[in-house]
């Protein structure tokens, strides 16, 4: 008999969830040496039993559709496939009791205390090194140790405010911290997910556990950035710092950013100005108090740090540097994201905090010490090589899984540039259970917790991010390579308090309204994502059209479907059997036809990825559902055409939906106009463009010609109710280009652009300063005045009519760039200028 | 001797530029040597405000901004310097395995900060290779450095245009050519390899050399040389591109690891990306009753 039925109570369920769970001599975090369960798992486990793993299993594909429905995603390096990949979240989280998981958070506190007082020392007096605590090699060398920020007066002289240690249980159940973070350490967002997601899988579990709540880190941490700023301190302006939607964790910031209820920018958002950081808006530049960074600190200032990166605010530095804006964590802090640091830690806390250090460090060996490098040369296939220096993306060498000759080379690059590396030892030994497959294995494991500076000292998430092996050997416990994560429940002893981070009564919000604070990038951004849509959808309906008289017509052309497939595709087609099948289908499908479907739907998911604290759940699920079926789509070689016509059905809806929910939830603000204008804008072209592709030709088929015009601008009903089935060129160009009451008509969406321009803010109110709707007046004064029915002539053909179709989509094309160079101006990249040089 | 420094940077470029941050290490620092007695910093169109301060290096810095759109921009920067003449002669000192990673003293293991490789200049065998020859055992460390200045200076050909500011010191090593800049990296490359503390020194030449005493190579430009930590001596500058311990004709702005930290000019522009830049310095002797008026 398994071991855990001595323990548990005589069901059978005991079977489904752990029947076959056999961790090895190693500590385990569920179950005793003996193989009983630990104490605080019992209830867990008996709950899960009664569950039964039918049911799990069932709970876990729906924690799964969640996360995808949710968009949870990481994006992988070098990944062909695409940017995201869905989050992997594992049923089973990892429990722990409250008393040691306090106990284990005040060890960490004072860790991070001790690292930001070593830093406030590495950037102030160097004690550390001058007294001999510290070798000099191991600063003056490291790329992270920005000699710039050397001397900067910060807040509260606090340098770490969001500190991350990855820790790993030995075999005998102590915790070593195995990494510090302490940059701008990923995931404290991805563990709020995973609460989400899993509370939600497992309610009546997650209730019974008393688990502790994480919203209380967020407010001390809330707080603590709040309290940074150096002027506004009543209702200082936070911003949070992506890189932007190509950084492996945007999915994250865009996240805490809305959580956190703060501004995500990307450097370009920000501007300094005599040495004081903006936010570049709509309505104006906004002062900038805290920026609490996700970018790696030499990026953050191409002028005095990184000269090559665009990632970041020119002049950032000074505006530090005179207190105008605080960042969070403070420039310069990664140089100890370094194992390096950790032979020196103990030493490091007796001399700056006057104490043991508590929360001891994975053994360590920096190499360019001459005896630590004697001892990794010795017992080099046993340990754990990794960086000295801070580094992106550098994976850690496991000497054991090394070749004879891999393990000579590994040893002449130590002796070679011995202060490069550091050693570790081997010790992610202890194992916890993991759903794999629907069966419980044990897995190697390391855990994140997170601390926040608050007050004098730091305080603990109640729960964290803990990552595990992909197989059971690995080590490696790498999101990028595919391994999973857990969520941490901190089991309190009574029951548990709900806290919200909506601020407290007692702080009145000030009232806003109109969102004038617009960052002008996101304006762009949702300008062009409008564009997008319109146009997709457009391409669709069109598409849509051919397809449908393509399959009536068994391939026998006709005029209209070459009509209109020429002025899909942008080209002219032979009017011969089957000539339109061909471009129709790479206009549709080929990722690497210019201009064609797979494009445009590509700029939508990008647009709307880098708007994803704008664009709701809901809206953002549609998109994802209708770029998955077009990229997942297989043509029928046997039959091209099949099933073609219900996937543009299908996309059709999926765009109106996505359209009708975005601007549905938005207020009339600034968002929603930039939005809808992108739109509009589109939308007037393209029906200019459909009517100067197939009216405008003179030809005999005309009215089945007019009739593929109306559907595909989605006013048949109109026409047919207003003419009912008698087709005259004049008529549907009259509905289509002239009539304002007509919503999908040329002059409706001219009107409502006009209407949008003219509620912008703008610096001048002056006609002569509003370059965009003088065009605009321009455009909707020659389309009233054209004589839609002469301009058309007997049958419908003439170069008038032409004329001002070209005219108008020319014209409109000109209030997109002049609407560009007035509200989207800042755009523009930023260049470094080094000088030439000593002597040339 | 008094030397007046004219030194200008001038950017026209392609567009009109909205908004540039700009960096100078332009103003010449105190030296146990040499004194700033004035000093004129002029930036047309005129900023809102220059700020200045000291860098990470103890050399003077400012920083400025134009917030107006504009198509040019200059930088004049006019110093005044007393400079004491140098030293005459290679000074004496210890041999220089005696100085490789030195904390013998407070002095010497400050110095340690120079020891490391940087940004613009690695420490590698090949480098070290190249200046063993002038490291022979227990040679005096001064004699031997300045043994490695004249090699560099006989051994490598002065040409402007072949290399540039990002040129890895290896690539000048292998073609043995370069400007003031690449011989300067290249000589504390060296000397860094072989676990010495050596740092860059951005300066200017005296333009018209003294009656009977040649033209100084460089002296059209900014110049650049070498300083080495020499134990019980101190800092002792050595120019590879002249073959000379720099004196009354150098004058320092200040010092740092590499070009990377100390580059005259620097800056940000918003757009931009079409320019032109023009640099000129002059470095003329003041006689005393003139530089009293001045």
């Amino acid at each position: 008999m398994h071991p855990l039925m001595t323990d548990v109570a005589e069901s059978s369920a005991v079977h489904g969830f752990a029947q076959s769970y056999a961790p090895g001599d190693a500590f385990d975090e569920m179950v005793e040496a003996d193989g009983s369960l630990r104490p605080h798992w019992r209830m867990f486990v008996s709950m899960l039993d009664d569950l039964g793993p039918d049911e799990l299993q069932s709970r876990w594909v729906d924690a799964r559709r969640l996360i995808h429905d949710n968009g949870i995603t990481h994006n992988v390096y070098g990944d062909a496939s695409g940017l995201d990949r869905p989050w992997n979240l594992d049923a089973i989280p990892l429990l722990t009791e409250q008393a040691a998981w306090d106990a284990l958070s005040g060890d960490l506190a004072q860790r991070a205390l001790l690292l930001d007082r070593l830093l406030a020392d590495l950037y102030g007096p160097r004690r550390t090194i001058s007294e001999g605590l510290l070798p000099a090699e191991l600063i003056y060398t490291s790329h992270a140790f920005l000699r710039p920020c050397h001397g900067i007066d910060v807040p509260g002289e606090r340098r770490l405010h969001l500190y991350a240690a990855d820790m790993v249980r030995t075999a005998g159940g102590g915790y070593s911290v195995l990494s510090d973070r302490t940059q701008a350490p990923f995931g404290a967002g991805y563990a709020l997910e995973n609460r989400i997601v899993l509370s939600r899988v497992l309610p009546t579990v997650f209730r019974q556990c008393n688990v502790l709540r994480l919203a209380p880190f967020f407010v001390a941490l809330r707080r603590t950035l709040s309290g940074l700023a150096p002027s506004n301190r009543d209702n200082p302006r936070v911003v949070l710092l992506t890189p932007g939607p190509y950084s492996e964790t945007y999915f994250e910031h865009a996240y805490l950013a809305r959580y956190l209820g703060y501004t995500l920018v990307q450097g370009n958002d920000l501007t300094v100005r005599d040495a004081r950081v903006f936010l570049k808006t709509l309505g104006g530049l906004q002062r900038v108090d805290v920026i609490f960074r996700r970018v790696d600190d030499d990026y953050c200032d191409p002028l005095e740090l990184n000269a090559s990166s665009y990632l970041g605010v020119p002049g950032l530095l000074q505006a530090v540097r005179e207190r105008n804006v605080a960042v969070a964590n403070a420039l310069g802090s990664g140089v100890l994201q370094t194992a390096g640091f950790m032979p020196y830690l103990p030493k490091l806390c007796r001399f700056l905090l006057g104490e043991d250090l508590r929360a001891p460090s994975v053994r360590s060996w920096w190499c360019g010490d001459a005896s630590d490098r004697q001892y990794v040369l010795d017992n080099l296939s046993s340990l754990v090589i990794k960086s000295a220096y801070p580094s992106r993306g550098a994976d850690p060498t496991f000497a054991a899984e090394l070749s004879k000759d891999a393990l000579g080379e590994l040893a002449d690059s130590i002796r070679a540039h011995p202060g490069r590396f550091v050693a570790q030892e081997q010790v992610m030994e202890a194992t916890l259970p993991a759903l794999i497959d629907n069966r419980v294995e044990p897995r190697r494991f390391v855990t994140r917790a997170y601390l926040a500076a608050d007050g004098d000292g730091y305080v603990a998430m109640a729960g964290g991010l803990t990552r595990v092996t992909r197989a059971a050997e690995s080590f490696v416990v790498s999101l990028q390579k595919g391994g999973g994560s857990k969520d941490i429940w901190v089991q309190s002893n009574g029951p548990v308090s709900q806290i919200t981070l909506l601020t407290p009564a007692t702080e009145k919000v000030a009232l806003s309204r109109g969102g004038a604070d617009l960052p002008s990038r996101v304006a762009d951004d949702l300008y062009w994502l409008g564009r997008y849509v319109q146009r997709s959808e457009a391409a669709v309906r069109l598409a849509r059209a051919v397809v449908n008289r393509s399959i009536e017509q068994g391939g026998e052309g006709g005029r209209p479907l070459t009509l209109l497939t020429a002025s899909l595709v942008g080209r002219r087609i032979d009017s011969v059997p089957y000539a339109c099948e061909r471009p129709l289908l790479s206009f549709l499908f080929d990722p690497k036809y210019p201009g064609g479907l797979r494009t445009n739907v590509n700029s939508v998911y990008r647009l709307a990825r880098l708007l994803r604290d704008r664009v709701s759940v809901d809206a953002w699920r549609i998109l994802q559902s209708v770029e998955t079926n077009l990229t997942q789509f297989k043509c029928d070689l046997d039959e091209p055409l099949a099933g073609v016509g219900d996937l543009l059905n299908e996309m059709v809806i999926g765009f109106a939906a996505f359209t009708g929910l975005s601007t549905d939830s938005m207020t009339r603000g600034l968002a929603y106009r930039f939005l809808d204008m992108g739109q509009r804008v589109e939308r007037a072209g393209t029906t200019s463009h459909l009517l100067r592709d197939t009216i405008v030709t003179p030809g005999q088929d005309d009215s089945l010609l007019l009739e593929a015009v109306l559907e595909v601008a989605d006013s048949s009903l109109t026409y047919r109710r207003r003419y009912l089935t008698h087709m005259e060129a004049h008529a549907v160009v009259d509905l289509l280009l002239a009539d304002e009451t007509n919503p999908r008509s040329v002059a409706f969406q001219l009107a409502a652009i006009d209407d949008h321009l003219a509620r912008l803010p703008r610096e001048s109110h002056h006609p002569h300063g509003q370059p965009d709707r003088q065009l605009m007046l321009k455009l909707r004064t020659a389309i009233q005045l054209a004589d839609v029915e002469s301009c058309c002539g007997p049958g419908g053909n003439g170069p008038p009519l032409s004329a001002l179709l070209d005219d108008t989509i020319e014209q409109l094309e000109g209030v997109s760039v002049t609407v560009a160079q007035t509200f989207f101006a800042h755009t523009k990249a930023t260049s470094v200028l080094l000088g030439l040089g000593a002597g040339r | 001797m008094k030397l007046r420094v004219r030194h200008t940077t001038a950017y026209v470029y392609g567009e009109t530029v909205p908004l540039c941050h700009n960096l100078v290490h332009i103003c010449p620092r105190d030296t146990h040597h040499q004194r700033l007695l004035e000093y004129e910093l002029t930036i047309v169109p005129t900023p809102v405000a220059v700020r200045t301060g000291e860098d990470y290096f103890g050399n003077s810095v400012a920083w400025f901004s134009l917030q107006e759109p504009h198509r040019e921009l200059s930088i004049t920067a006019v110093s005044l310097v007393d400079i004491a003449k140098g030293v005459s002669g290679t000074p004496l000192s210890d041999a220089w395995e005696s100085a490789v990673h030195s904390e013998a003293t407070t002095a010497d293991a400050e110095a340690r900060a120079y020891a490391f490789e940087s940004p613009y200049i690695p420490i590698s065998p090949k480098l070290a290779d190249y200046a063993r020859p002038s490291f022979s055992p227990n040679r005096p460390l001064a004699e031997a450095a300045v043994d490695l200045m004249r090699r560099i200076h006989r051994e490598f050909k002065f040409v402007s245009g072949v290399t540039a500011v990002g040129t890895p010191v290896l690539d000048v090593l292998r073609d043995r050519r370069g400007v003031c800049q690449d011989f300067s990296h290249l000589m504390v490359g060296c000397l860094r390899s072989l676990g010495l503390a050596a740092r860059y020194v951005s300066g200017y030449l005296l333009t018209r050399p003294p009656p009977g005493k040649p033209r100084l190579v460089g002296c059209d430009a900014s110049h650049a040389w070498v300083s080495l930590w020499v134990p019980g001596y101190g800092w002792l500058d050595l120019d590879p591109t002249n073959d000379c311990i720099p004196g009354e004709s150098h004058v320092t702005v200040g010092w740092a690891r590499d070009y990377g930290d100390i580059g005259p000019v620097r800056g940000v522009i918003v757009g931009g990306h079409r320019h032109s830049l023009k640099v000129s310095v002059d470095v003329e002797p003041i006689e005393e009753k003139a530089a009293a008026r001045a």
